[in-house]
């Protein structure tokens, strides 16, 4: 993942991708997915080329983005942390975790460290609900963290 | 002889560690110089009990589990290709009693076969309910669909025959088949659990819809949140097409279908059915007005039938063992099996696939075993963020689509979260129009409005500002959200809410107010 891109480059790779995908049926969020994986992020620049090239508005196209809690609008930083927000989780205590996390790293939600290590989010449900609470760092699952996988955690994103 | 050891690829068995002890396996397996095979299967759905490993032995299958990396070595020292005992040893996996008290339909094969390999799937009674339907009329594929009873899993709980003859009947030059795997619901796994450990049965139930709806194309939208899901489905369709079930002529007949997985977004609002197909067109996942219903009009204004996972895995069984053999199991108008997921606050948490009928009790206290933190239970909610919470003293209520809403309820996707005595159910109904206020996908105004105004509401009700008014409030504001939303996500949110202060109003009570300071 590179993030630091000129914007003549991240136009050259943008048109790759749709040129790749934009035959699908429903090509927008394939192509933003893609996106998202090459640069980590949607970058403003991206939309008017997607509207020009799906014949689009470029307000239909930053309405789709914005939509979905997934798109981020600028990088994360070089670890995801997802902590799982819902009731099956909250049975087991993941509002205690979550404050713990939160002390730990110092910083809140869809906040990002000032090393930029780590990015810390909400997640409504991982489905893994018999083996709560639940995380997940970097599309890497844990289920029943407590303070000792929490430390492997916190270890994984200091490195 | 080669010995086979499974060790579970599903995301729950690698959330607890199944990564590391198929690595420890592997070593030691190479170190001690052995012939054994490793296969990676799904989850058998018994959670506290995973990482799970089983060897194949000529008794049958032992279990062991929970097994961390560290127990590796002392397993194979121990006699662990032999199915010797052990502290970690279960028996044979079939006689574990929440296993054997089962009824296994649709998740048959889940956790027993490799479920990439689709000579596994074949081997056992893979792609013949599929071969049945190729040679039926679609017309009959229909009826034996309907007939069965089956209703859509997803939570709606529509009879899905229904829902096919509409599309059949529907002229177009396009028709398509859309399995919802947006499974946002809390304490549901069901879907997951499938495409993961049985990905075939969901491809060969989507072709079998094809063929009765006249359908030759399909999409599978999966949640961003569960990338094994995807990645596995993705690799199971590459297998499928290899092998000539999908493309242009489905296991050599007339008939061609196709697939294809799409990945969300991380949008609860998807998993309604419109709103999904907004966002399969690459839209704002913006709820539909109905009509035109989906059946007629849906992906790119084409016939879709859109069902859910389990209903569709549902299929094959009912096309293989015909509609009788499902419709006997069940009660009153809730025919054939239900896969129960015990989640949250409980002892043994897992999937229980069994017929309609047990009660709430049942499963929470015999199947469940009480909570694992070993305090009363207090509550249990059915049917994820938009379901009721269910005291004690309802727990007496059969697991089925109408006794569920005769007691203001609803099942769901059968997802069940078990809460001990420490949950503060005032908190509970504030989460559940909080969640509301972050998914509502904002089209229509009492549940995009009336969210934000609930949590407001309850957090007067919390600092104890005239209680007794804003308790009158909330259930106003519900009364407004349940009967003027477009969709079940303002419509349903109301359930957790009107239940928590119905069945528990000393958690609603006014707490005294902190004096201000002089």
């Amino acid at each position: 993942m590179n993030i630091r891109v000129s914007a003549s480059d991240v136009a050259e790779r943008t048109l790759g991708i749709i040129r790749d995908l934009k035959h699908l049926e429903g090509p927008m969020l394939p192509i933003l997915h893609a996106i998202q994986a090459e640069f980590g992020y949607v970058p403003e620049e991206v939309k008017p080329l997607i509207a020009s090239e799906l014949n689009l508005s470029r307000a239909e196209v930053h309405g789709v983005v914005t939509f979905y809690h997934e798109f981020r609008d600028h990088p994360a930083g070089r670890h995801v942390l997802k902590l799982c927000r819902a009731e099956a989780c909250q049975a087991m205590g993941s509002d205690r975790l979550a404050d713990r996390v939160r002390q730990l790293l110092g910083i809140d939600f869809h906040q990002t460290t000032l090393d930029r290590a780590v990015t810390l989010e909400p997640v409504f449900c991982l489905g893994l609900c018999a083996c709560a609470p639940a995380a997940m760092l970097d599309g890497e699952v844990y289920g029943r963290v407590d303070e000792h996988c929490l430390s492997e955690i916190m270890a994984e994103v200091r490195q | 002889m080669t010995v086979t050891i499974y060790v579970p690829r599903d995301a729950a068995a690698l959330a607890l560690g199944a990564e590391k002890v198929a690595k420890a396996i592997t070593q030691e397996i190479v170190a001690r110089g052995l012939d054994v095979k490793v296969v990676r299967n799904g989850s058998r759905g018994m959670f506290w009990l995973e990482p799970l490993v089983e060897v194949e032995t000529d008794k049958g299958r032992i279990a062991y589990g929970p097994v961390k990396a560290g127990d590796v070595g002392g397993l194979f020292d121990n006699g662990l290709l032999d199915g010797a005992d052990h502290p970690l040893c279960l028996g044979l996996t079939e006689e574990i009693e929440f296993l054997r008290q089962q009824t296994r339909l649709t998740f048959a094969r889940c956790g027993i076969i490799d479920p990439l390999s689709i000579e596994d799937y074949r081997a056992h009674h893979g792609f013949a309910g599929l071969e049945k339907a190729i040679a039926m009329a679609s017309a009959d594929i229909v009826k034996q669909v309907t007939d069965s009873g089956l209703r859509g899993r997803g939570g709606a709980g529509f009879p899905t025959g229904i829902k096919w003859k509409t599309v059949m009947d529907a002229p177009a030059g396009q028709k398509y088949i859309v399995c919802n795997a947006d499974e946002g619901d809390s304490a549901t796994f069901a879907d997951r659990m499938i495409m993961e450990g049985d990905p075939f049965v969901l491809i060969e139930g989507m072709a079998i819809a094809g063929i009765a709806t006249g359908a030759t194309k399909g999409y599978v939208y999966i949640r961003s949140e569960y990338p094994h899901a995807i990645a596995t489905m993705r690799q199971a369709v590459e297998v499928a097409r290899a092998a000539g079930v999908l493309g242009q002529s489905v296991l050599g007949s007339q008939h061609s279908f196709d697939l294809g997985i799409r990945s969300g977004a991380g949008a609860y609002v998807c998993g309604e059915e419109t709103s999904l197909l907004n966002s399969l067109e690459g839209k704002r996942g913006i709820v539909r007005a109905k009509p035109p219903l989906p059946a007629l009009q849906g992906f790119l204004g084409q016939p879709t039938v859109v069902n859910n996972v389990i209903s569709l895995a549902s299929v094959p069984v009912i096309m293989d063992q015909g509609s009788e053999y499902y419709k006997n199991f069940g009660m009153g108008r809730s025919r054939g099996t239900i896969p129960i997921q015990i989640a949250g606050n409980v002892k043994h948490g897992g999937l229980f696939e069994t017929a309609f009928g047990l009660t709430l009790g049942e499963i929470v206290d015999r199947i469940g075993g009480g909570t694992a933190t070993g305090r009363p239970v207090k509550a249990v909610q059915v049917g994820g963020p938009l379901g009721a919470y269910f005291p004690r003293p309802l727990f007496d209520t059969p697991f089925d689509y109408e006794a569920f809403a005769a007691k203001d309820g609803l099942i769901g996707h059968a997802g069940i979260t078990v809460f001990d005595d420490s949950a503060d159910m005032l908190k509970q109904a504030r989460f559940a129009m909080e969640f509301c206020a972050i998914e509502s996908c904002g089209k229509c105004t009492p549940c995009r409005i009336g969210s934000t105004r609930g949590v407001e509401t309850a957090d007067k009700i919390m600092a104890g500002i005239e209680p007794e008014k804003n308790k009158a409030l909330l259930a106003d504001l519900c009364n407004t959200m349940k009967f003027g939303s477009l969709c079940a996500l303002g419509g349903f949110t109301p359930y957790p809410v009107m239940s928590a202060m119905n069945h528990f109003p000393e958690d609603f009570a006014p707490v005294p107010l902190i004096e201000a300071a002089e």
